[in-house]
């Protein structure tokens, strides 16, 4: 019998990809990806659009197996394995409108099989900690935007999985709405940091908010740079982003992105 | 005061509609302008005090259509839907079934109605199995199309929350598909009483239907009228009825 592939690898990264290609069809939108990503950390994955960053979270997550490579979360390989480990985080909310705020957070709850009652008062601790406390039996079609990412993102954290995959978490907000979901998310990354991964189209948003950003191409997706932003996650934002040392790293991340695309 | 609006406005109309015809119809202008006998046209009057005089003989007639409409409509939608669900689950099935289901729907039942008398007798069975033919299509049609049109960034999403499948089923397809099933629905509970009535025509000896049949050949012409008024509130109130558990159900729009 031919041995078959590890089972686990770099066991001490919370992600780690190896080699990864992917294609549909004839279509190649990723190309030999090496990425790895210790605990606690906020990775950024920032390209145009196409270039494949929503198939790679999605490849992560479990949800789809990679045409070529090895993907690895928590060490484990297996796309079953994968999907344990992490909450994915959609670009639109996918709110249910059929539930109210605090219902839709206690998804996972309920898909475990927690009752209704347990899974409500739970997710409910949260709330007030998320500014969303009075909220909870409003249906999502009352919520304004931002309330209703920040609800999404309690879903994701209510799940309790050690990896939250975002994607694109923010796209759809106006300008100062997604500023202030950024200053947010910066502080519940402070206050209970977490492996994370977000995939973002925008070089601020992921030079603010990450540890590490990788600079995608255009279709097929490879890595162009790896960039370290100087301040991750500094209470003040808008002191971060207007502090020489960004505004350099940004510079630089378009510039990647601009070379990339061509 | 819309909602005053829409439901008074209606009945202001329906009144002078009424009205007009009471008038016409007492002074004998329509018999007059289609040359008929005076009795062939009842006014509106008429037709009230028919159906009070024979409230007996209508509200037996009324019972037995009833019956068929509501059986009929429970075995139709219970076949659509159960039509559905494995059909959602297994493309093959899907694949294999629903042409048949078109063609089923294509069969006309005006045609195959008499041999359905005549394999089910003069009871209420046959009217059964014709209602229910005719409503199953659109119930299967638009509950399969209501599941089909579940969003697949929802489901990964349920997928990545730990959602079986059955938990994606019931949590997130059933109720996308809950307002397209109610659109079905409410063509079903439509065409219902028209399918019975045409039902009862065929072949039977009581119900609405075989009631007006006798009442036209007999010129008991208030009376079929009389028939003619319940058949329509029974229509109107099992629409107004479906419509209200839509609202009751699909709270959320």
């Amino acid at each position: 019998m031919e041995p078959g592939p590890p089972a686990t690898i770099d066991a001490g990264a919370a992600v780690a990809i190896r080699g990864l290609s992917h294609s549909f069809g004839e279509l190649e939108v990723l190309a030999g990806l090496e990425l790895t990503s210790p605990p606690h950390t906020v990775l950024g994955l920032v390209g145009p659009s196409g270039c494949g960053k929503s198939t790679l979270l999605e490849i992560l997550c479990g949800l789809r197996e990679p045409s070529e490579g090895t993907v690895a979360v928590g060490g484990e390989v297996a796309a079953a394995a994968r999907l344990a480990h992490c909450a994915f985080m959609p670009q639109r909310d996918l709110l249910l409108p059929w539930y109210s705020a605090l219902d839709n957070a206690a998804l996972a709850l309920r898909n475990r099989g927690a009752g209704r009652a347990e899974a409500r008062e739970r997710a409910g601790e949260l709330f007030g900690r998320f500014g969303l406390a009075g909220f909870e039996r409003a249906r999502p079609a009352q919520l304004s935007g931002g309330m209703r990412q920040r609800v999404a993102f309690l879903r994701t954290l209510v799940a309790g999985k050690p990896v939250l995959a975002l994607d694109e978490p923010f796209a759809a907000l106006d300008a100062i709405t997604r500023a202030e979901m950024q200053e947010w998310l910066a502080g519940a990354l402070r206050e209970d940091p977490r492996t994370t991964v977000l995939v973002s189209h925008d070089v601020e948003e992921a030079l603010y908010l990450c540890d590490r950003v990788t600079v995608l191409s255009a279709r097929p997706g490879r890595i162009v740079a790896e960039l370290r932003p100087p301040a991750p996650r500094a209470p003040d934002r808008l002191a971060a982003i207007t502090d020489p040392a960004f505004v350099q790293a940004r510079e630089a991340a378009l510039r990647a992105l601009r070379k990339g695309s061509r | 005061m819309r909602r005053a609006r829409r439901v008074l406005l209606p009945m202001l109309l329906l009144a002078a509609l009424i009205g007009a015809w009471q008038v016409a119809a007492a002074n004998g202008a329509i018999a007059e302008a289609l040359s008929l006998e005076p009795f062939l046209v009842p006014s509106p009057a008429e037709v009230g005090s028919a159906l009070w005089e024979n409230r007996g003989l209508l509200w037996e007639n009324t019972w037995v259509t009833l019956r068929e409409i509501l059986l009929g409509l429970a075995a139709g939608v219970l076949a659509g839907v159960l039509l559905a669900l494995p059909m959602r689950f297994s493309t093959l099935l899907r694949d294999a079934a629903y042409p048949l289901a078109v063609a089923a729907q294509a069969i006309p039942i005006v045609a195959i109605g008499p041999i359905l008398v005549v394999w089910f007798g003069f009871g209420i069975v046959p009217k059964i199995v014709i209602v229910a033919l005719a409503i199953f299509f659109p119930v299967l049609v638009s509950t399969l199309d209501g599941l089909r049109s579940v969003d697949p960034e929802a489901v990964k999403m349920m997928r990545t929350l730990d959602g079986s499948r059955w938990a994606i089923f019931r949590r997130v397809e059933v109720p996308t598909a809950l307002p397209s099933f109610f659109s079905g629905l409410k063509i079903a509970a439509a065409i219902a009483p028209i399918v019975a009535l045409f039902a009862e025509l065929i072949g039977s000896s009581s119900g609405l239907g075989r009631q007006i049949q006798s009442d036209n050949a007999n010129l008991e012409i208030p009376r079929m009228f009389a028939a003619v008024v319940i058949l329509m509130l029974i229509g109107v109130v099992l629409f107004g009825l479906t419509a209200l558990a839509q609202r009751l159900v699909v709270r959320w729009r």
